[in-house]
């Protein structure tokens, strides 16, 4: 019986001098410990650094971006102003590009030079006196001097197409001389 | 001149002859299309066209003889006798009172019946009877044949009777009126042919808004053969009358297209670099004159219908432009700009040979020669009008046919007698006719749209 006891007590106390003995020096799981926190701040160094790297590029790409933004809108702008302001008007049985819209056309021209990646249609139309047929070769015509006014203020004949759509197309019904002069027309069509 | 409206329609024959409905079974939904006359009634031959009598219960499907009187004033030649002046509604000769309508200065009276024989079976006979000769014989004419005396009703022109469906009527119609126009003008009628042409519906409302449309000559039953977003223009027919040429810009370019009318399916012709249009067909029906500008401006071509091979015909630095065939496919005449203004050139086929055919007006554009040869029809701009005008091939002389506004597109019937073209009416493009004597005209009153490019149809039987 008193074995018993005695081998419990000692069941008990060895363990426990045992950890008392541990206390004297790092153990193998303390020093593994250490490396991976020493890691880990290392590769949040490391991580940091890249995050301060993305955030530059970020920063970089932003303004990139918002000087790209910038050109876009001012292209659209330039563009859009263009397009409020894109019809040319003929005399009557006229195809020659009067005085009063070379302005106009040159801001078309200089706009088409320095984007020489937007092409145009310059489409001919006409009043509705004369034959269908005749207003539809007439009304080429009035496209082509457009698309010749352009070529020559330097645009590239890469970017300009003409259709003729003779009297198929009126701006302004009926048999008036205000419908008639309102017909009698070019229009610079962006694509 | 003189306006009159004269409208073939239910109401005003309702009107004008309720005594007539207790004896004759009128079909009253009749589709005959308002006309405006506008010139020359004056000088057309009157006519009795009698309400054919109908025995029969069910309803008729189409009023034959109201048809026909519609055919007849429309041809400018007669002017049927109103229903409310006639003296008697006689069915057979030996029913007309040859003195009374004497008396009333009408000298011919067709007269007829419908029996109805079957399921949508109708029997049709009518008589086109000579009222002065009848009075003169008494209805009776004595003539020597085989050196013996016999009697013989000379007085009835013609007589024939036949059995028509249901779905028939108004074909059969036109065919009484080409028997009763030949007959007394001595020249074939044109009434079982066709137009086809432009109609543009509101451009903001609608998203197909321009139509390609074919109808009767009469402009009844208009059916669209094509609907489009973009223009369609210058239809014209191949002279078999089974095919329509005209030119579509659905591409966001001017392409030439051919369509059967019976199957509506379609081929896409051209497809060159600027201006395809103009097209116009050889009388043999195997060549297509057109306009193309791929060359830098429009010249008039030639394309072989089978092999599509082109050939150029005009090679100038003006425009060329509007081809239409002589009827002896030797030549084309065109509107060419090489004598500064628009004016009419003819060149001969075999040789190239141009000459210029018209000196009168400041311009002279879309000409087309009539079927006997004999005359070239043009739209003339004399003082800035536009009007249809015609010039006598052999001497030259011109006449201006309308004095409608903004006259354009004239298209002649194939028998000659009548042009079709288009006006501006209350500032919208609508159709116009004048005989081309100038004597006789009308308009159609204003439709639901731009109606434009009027093109008649050849003979279809």
């Amino acid at each position: 019986m008193l074995n018993k006891n005695a081998l419990k007590t000692l069941l008990i106390v060895v363990p426990l001098v045992t950890l008392a003995a541990c206390k004297s020096g790092p153990t193998d799981a303390e020093l593994e410990a250490e490396a991976n926190s020493q890691a880990e701040a290392a590769a949040q160094q490391v991580a940091e650094a890249e995050a301060a790297a993305d955030a530059e590029a970020k920063r970089v790409d932003v303004a990139k971006a918002d000087a790209l933004q910038k050109a876009k809108d001012m292209f659209e702008n330039e563009k859009a102003t263009l397009v409020a302001q894109n019809v040319v008007y003929f005399d009557f049985d006229q195809a020659s590009v009067k005085s009063d819209f070379h302005a106009v056309l040159d801001m078309h021209a200089a706009f088409l030079v320095k984007n020489p990646g937007q092409s145009i249609v310059v489409e001919g139309h006409c009043d509705n006196r004369g034959t269908p047929e005749y207003n539809i070769a007439l009304g080429e015509r009035r496209a082509q001097s457009v698309e010749t006014y352009l070529m020559n203020a330097g645009v590239s004949s890469a970017q300009v197409s003409v259709v003729s759509y003779g009297e198929e197309k009126p701006a302004v019904q009926g048999g008036s001389e205000y419908a008639f002069a309102q017909n009698r027309r070019g229009i610079v069509v962006y694509q | 001149m003189a306006t009159w409206i004269l409208k073939f329609s239910s109401k005003q024959v309702t009107i004008m002859a309720a005594a007539v409905l207790l004896f004759f079974n009128f079909q009253l939904n009749a589709a005959t299309n308002e006309i405006i006359i506008t010139g020359g009634i004056e000088s057309a031959r009157p006519i009795g066209v009698v309400p054919f009598k109908y025995l029969g219960n069910t309803s008729l499907p189409e009023n034959l003889s109201e048809v026909v009187a519609s055919d007849l004033q429309r041809s400018g030649k007669f002017s049927p006798l109103k229903l409310s002046l006639m003296p008697q509604f006689p069915t057979t000769d030996t029913e007309i009172n040859y003195a009374a309508w004497a008396q009333k200065g009408i000298d011919m009276v067709l007269v007829g019946s419908v029996e109805s024989t079957g399921l949508n079976q109708y029997l049709v006979t009518f008589e086109l009877v000579d009222v002065l000769r009848a009075q003169a014989t008494g209805g009776q004419a004595k003539t020597l044949e085989n050196g013996k005396l016999v009697m013989t009703r000379d007085h009835v022109i013609e007589k024939r009777t036949k059995t028509i469906n249901g779905g028939d009527f108004r074909q059969y119609a036109h065919i009484i009126s080409d028997i009763v126009y030949e007959k007394l003008t001595g020249q074939r009628g044109a009434f079982l042919t066709r137009i086809a042409y432009i109609k543009v519906l509101d451009r903001d409302t609608n998203p197909k808004p321009y139509r390609l449309v074919i109808a009767d000559y009469d402009n009844v039953n208009p059916t669209t053969l094509l609907s489009s977003p973009e223009p369609l223009m210058s239809p014209t027919w191949s002279p078999d009358g089974n095919t329509l040429a005209y030119v579509s810009f659905e591409n966001k370019r001017s392409q030439i297209y051919l369509q059967d009318i019976y199957t509506t399916s379609r081929t896409r012709l051209t497809d060159f670099p600027g201006i395809n249009g103009a097209p116009n067909f050889s009388p043999d029906g195997k060549k297509l004159a057109m306009v193309l500008s791929k060359d830098g401006n429009p010249e008039i071509y030639i394309m072989d219908l089978q092999t599509r091979n082109l050939t150029r015909i005009t090679r100038n630095r003006a425009i060329d432009t509007e081809p239409s065939w002589t009827p002896d496919g030797k030549s084309l005449i065109f509107t060419s700009e090489r004598g500064g203004k628009p004016q009419i050139y003819q060149v001969n086929l075999a040789t190239n040979r141009k000459s210029r055919l018209t000196f009168e007006g400041e311009m002279n554009l879309g000409g087309a020669i009539t079927p006997d040869n004999s005359q070239l029809v043009i739209v003339n701009r004399t003082r800035g009008d536009y009007h249809i005008a015609k010039q006598d091939l052999k001497n030259g002389d011109m006449l201006v046919l309308t004095n409608t506004y903004l006259d354009e597109s004239p298209s002649i019937s194939p028998n000659g007698s009548m042009i079709i073209y288009s006006v501006l009416e209350y500032g919208k493009p609508a159709l116009a006719w004048v005989s081309l004597d100038g004597r006789f005209s009308f308009k159609e009153p204003v439709a639901d749209g731009e109606v434009k490019s009027p093109s008649w149809s050849p003979f279809l039987l």
